[in-house]
């Protein structure tokens, strides 16, 4: 296998890494803060790529053209709904369960994930059917010994990976990373030292719902094309990530979601049977990292749980 | 295509004679009405071939109702299946169980075809094919209720095949999904190309709703094919496009007649598009016999969308069946033994003829390019003139 090939799947798995690790964020924050799994995350992912393609709608036919102007528009539109979105959830959905078994919240929230996926394909006009996503980015590229490099999925790449380091920093810099810290640690206690309970979850639950957007957005000026089962597949892939690296650890996120994109490729490329199955191959090896190691592969250590 | 639809003039004298006949105050007779169904994928990444099928289906019986020289008033019940053979088989049985439906025209996608005609064996439904195109609907049973109007998977591949061959292409990559649709592709293009001489230099199983083939094209890139040929339907068919440009694949790009879609230009754009070639049972509707009166009936109802590659062989079913109605009445049994000695039945799409397992004979596969952003007929390309060239050509 030549260099040009090797790098062409490297730059494959890296592209699909960022986007799994920034859907795996948003799952290992809910289980940090408030010990839940929320099912209906990849769903939201996908209302939030959806708001944004209708604000592109919406700008093309006020006229503003210029493709980085509408990329920032559609992706602050596109977070700031998601977010609020989350946060709704949050309030009204999963934190009246609390007390409920964790059980009811997984339930309820894979419910309410069907209710938003079913909601787009019958409400949103003609939402059954693919929508062709704006190519925003320059599509400009070098061709490096049959590896080609694009313009574009080096901005995407670039973007993803910094703003899994900028929600590192805001975890472990800031006023807001330290709250949210310690309502993951201890939520009595937190409560205790006057932080508040409610405006952290919400925080959170906003952040992680935002930073899924980014990654809808991704993947749809990643593949030209977004449709209204995109969430399903990325949510579950984004869930099985977090649970690989170790649910509540946010290294343990990306890292997961890297482990899961090197898997995909390796199956596809080197395996000898059809790709067909590069899927099946991927997640049974999941399943077999589970077994060796239930917690993950980085556990979470109650003292820096998030 | 009997009775008086083609020609509006006499219609029209015939409409004024019943006219006249019910402003003297001579009860019109009042016809039994008969209901028959249509089924084909209205939601969906293929609906727009649904909906153009259901249209075409729609016209064929409003024109009929519109006949005084019919015995009957036809009610058409349009259902979706969408694309998915579990829905499939939950409409059939439907229109199966109802025993007031005679017949019914279905189906697009070979997947639901296939889990469909065993119930409609079972009920004794009629039912008349207008689009899928695997084999084994019509060959792998011998069910008298089974027919079909347009051609098989095994007829295109063969004229493909020797239509890329003939073009002097060598070696082929095939990404099919793993449907019985495109493995069926993938088994005759196979069979075919290798007679011709050709070469598949590597063989890709996709799952039908995989969002990601940068991994396959990757390997395919390596093997450097002069031809992808792509064996699916066009929402697949438009991300392998788009990710062979994302990787800088410059193969040709061959399709099969479920990427014979408008839709395929909108999900990818005329500049990707350029090139793609397809191949199609029949002939473009304009080229078709009656192709010129079917499209001006279409534009005429007004429809908001376009008929599509095989709305005149839904257009062409609908009529048989209720030919068949008209001749020996709403009955199931009658219609299917009358579908056994269908020959030389007269249609816009050309005669109609079964075989004994009710598949139409018809051979003709017309080769398309994608133009400037429209699927242009080989022949008439500015490809075939010489003008423009496909990749890899001289």
């Amino acid at each position: 296998m030549d260099l040009g090939l090797i790098a062409q799947y490297l730059a494959n798995g890296i592209m699909l890494g960022t986007m799994y690790a920034l859907v795996a964020v948003g799952f290992t924050l809910f289980f940090g803060v408030l010990d839940v799994i929320k099912f209906s995350h990849g769903d939201v992912l996908m209302l939030g790529t959806f708001a944004g393609f209708t604000v592109w709608l919406g700008l093309q036919a006020a006229g503003i053209v210029n493709p980085w102007l509408q990329l920032v528009i559609i992706l602050i539109a596109s977070m700031a709904f998601t977010a609020a979105i989350g946060a709704m959830i949050a309030k009204w959905l999963v934190l009246p369960l609390k007390k409920a078994p964790p059980l009811n919240t997984l339930l309820l929230t894979l419910m309410l994930g069907t209710a938003i996926r079913e909601a787009v394909r019958l409400f949103y006009p003609n939402g059954s059917n693919p929508k062709a996503f704006p190519a925003l980015l320059p599509s400009a590229s070098i061709d490096l010994g049959g590896f080609l490099l694009r313009a574009d999925s080096v901005i995407l790449v670039a973007a993803g990976l910094s703003l899994i380091a900028g929600l590192n920093l805001v975890l472990n810099r800031t006023r807001l990373g330290l709250a949210i810290r310690a309502v993951a640690q201890d939520e009595e206690t937190a409560r205790t030292m006057g932080i508040n309970y409610m405006l952290v979850v919400l925080a959170t639950f906003a952040i992680g719902s935002g930073v899924a957007a980014f990654a809808g957005i991704m993947n749809g000026l990643y593949y030209s094309e977004i449709n209204f089962g995109m969430g399903l597949l990325l949510g579950l892939i984004g869930f099985s990530a977090a649970i690989v690296g170790g649910l509540g650890n946010l290294y343990g996120a990306i890292l997961g979601g890297f482990i899961f994109a090197g898997l995909q490729v390796v199956g596809a490329a080197l395996l000898p049977f059809a790709s067909a199955y590069k899927d099946v191959f991927a997640f049974a090896v999941v399943i077999a990292i589970m077994a060796w190691k239930p917690t993950g592969l980085i556990p979470e250590r109650t003292s820096d749980r998030v | 295509m009997t009775s008086g639809t083609f020609h509006s003039a006499r219609l029209a004298v015939l409409t004024a004679v019943t006219a006249a006949g019910l402003a003297l105050g001579g009860p019109a007779m009042a016809k039994d009405t008969v209901e028959l169904g249509f089924v084909g994928p209205l939601t969906g990444g293929v609906s727009a071939i649904g909906v153009g099928g259901r249209n075409s289906a729609e016209l064929a019986v409003k024109l009929r109702n519109a006949d005084p020289k019919s015995k009957y008033h036809y009610e058409l019940q349009a259902l979706d299946d969408e694309c998915k053979p579990n829905v499939g088989v939950q409409v059939a049985t439907k229109l199966a169980a109802n025993r007031k439906v005679a017949g019914i025209v279905s189906h697009y996608c070979s997947a639901v075809a296939m889990g469909t005609v065993d119930i409609y064996h079972r009920f004794g439904l009629p039912a008349t094919v207008w689009g899928a195109v695997l084999p084994d609907i019509t060959y792998g049973n011998d069910y008298a209720e089974i027919t079909r109007v347009n051609g098989t998977m095994i007829n295109q591949n063969e004229v493909a095949a020797k239509f890329m061959a003939d073009r002097g292409y060598k070696t082929w990559a095939v990404i099919h999904d793993t449907t019985d649709y495109g493995k069926g592709h993938d088994k005759y293009f196979t069979k075919f190309l290798e007679a011709d001489g050709g070469k598949i230099v590597g063989d890709f199983g996709v799952t039908s709703d995989q969002q990601d083939f940068t991994a396959e094209l990757t390997q395919i890139k390596q093997l450097n094919p002069d031809v992808v040929y792509f064996a699916g339907l066009t929402p697949l068919g438009i991300r392998v496009r788009q990710q062979m440009d994302k990787l800088g694949l410059k193969a040709v790009f061959q399709g099969v007649s479920g990427i014979k879609s408008d839709s395929f230009f909108d999900g990818i754009g005329p500049d990707l598009a350029e090139g793609t070639l397809t191949f199609l049972e029949g002939a473009p509707a304009e080229k078709l016999p009656g192709g010129a009166y079917f499209l001006k009936e279409y534009q005429k109802a007004g429809f908001d969308s376009a008929a599509e590659a095989y709305g005149p062989f839904a257009f062409a079913a609908m009529n048989l069946l209720m030919d068949a109605v008209e001749t020996v009445g709403p009955d199931r049994k009658k219609i299917v033994k009358y579908m056994g000695t269908v020959k030389d039945h007269d249609s816009i799409t050309g005669p109609i003829t079964f075989d004994e397992h009710g598949q139409n004979t018809v051979a003709l596969i017309t080769p398309y390019v994608a133009q400037d952003g429209k699927w242009v007929v080989w022949a008439d390309s500015e490809y075939a003139s010489g003008k423009r060239k496909l990749p890899g050509q001289n």
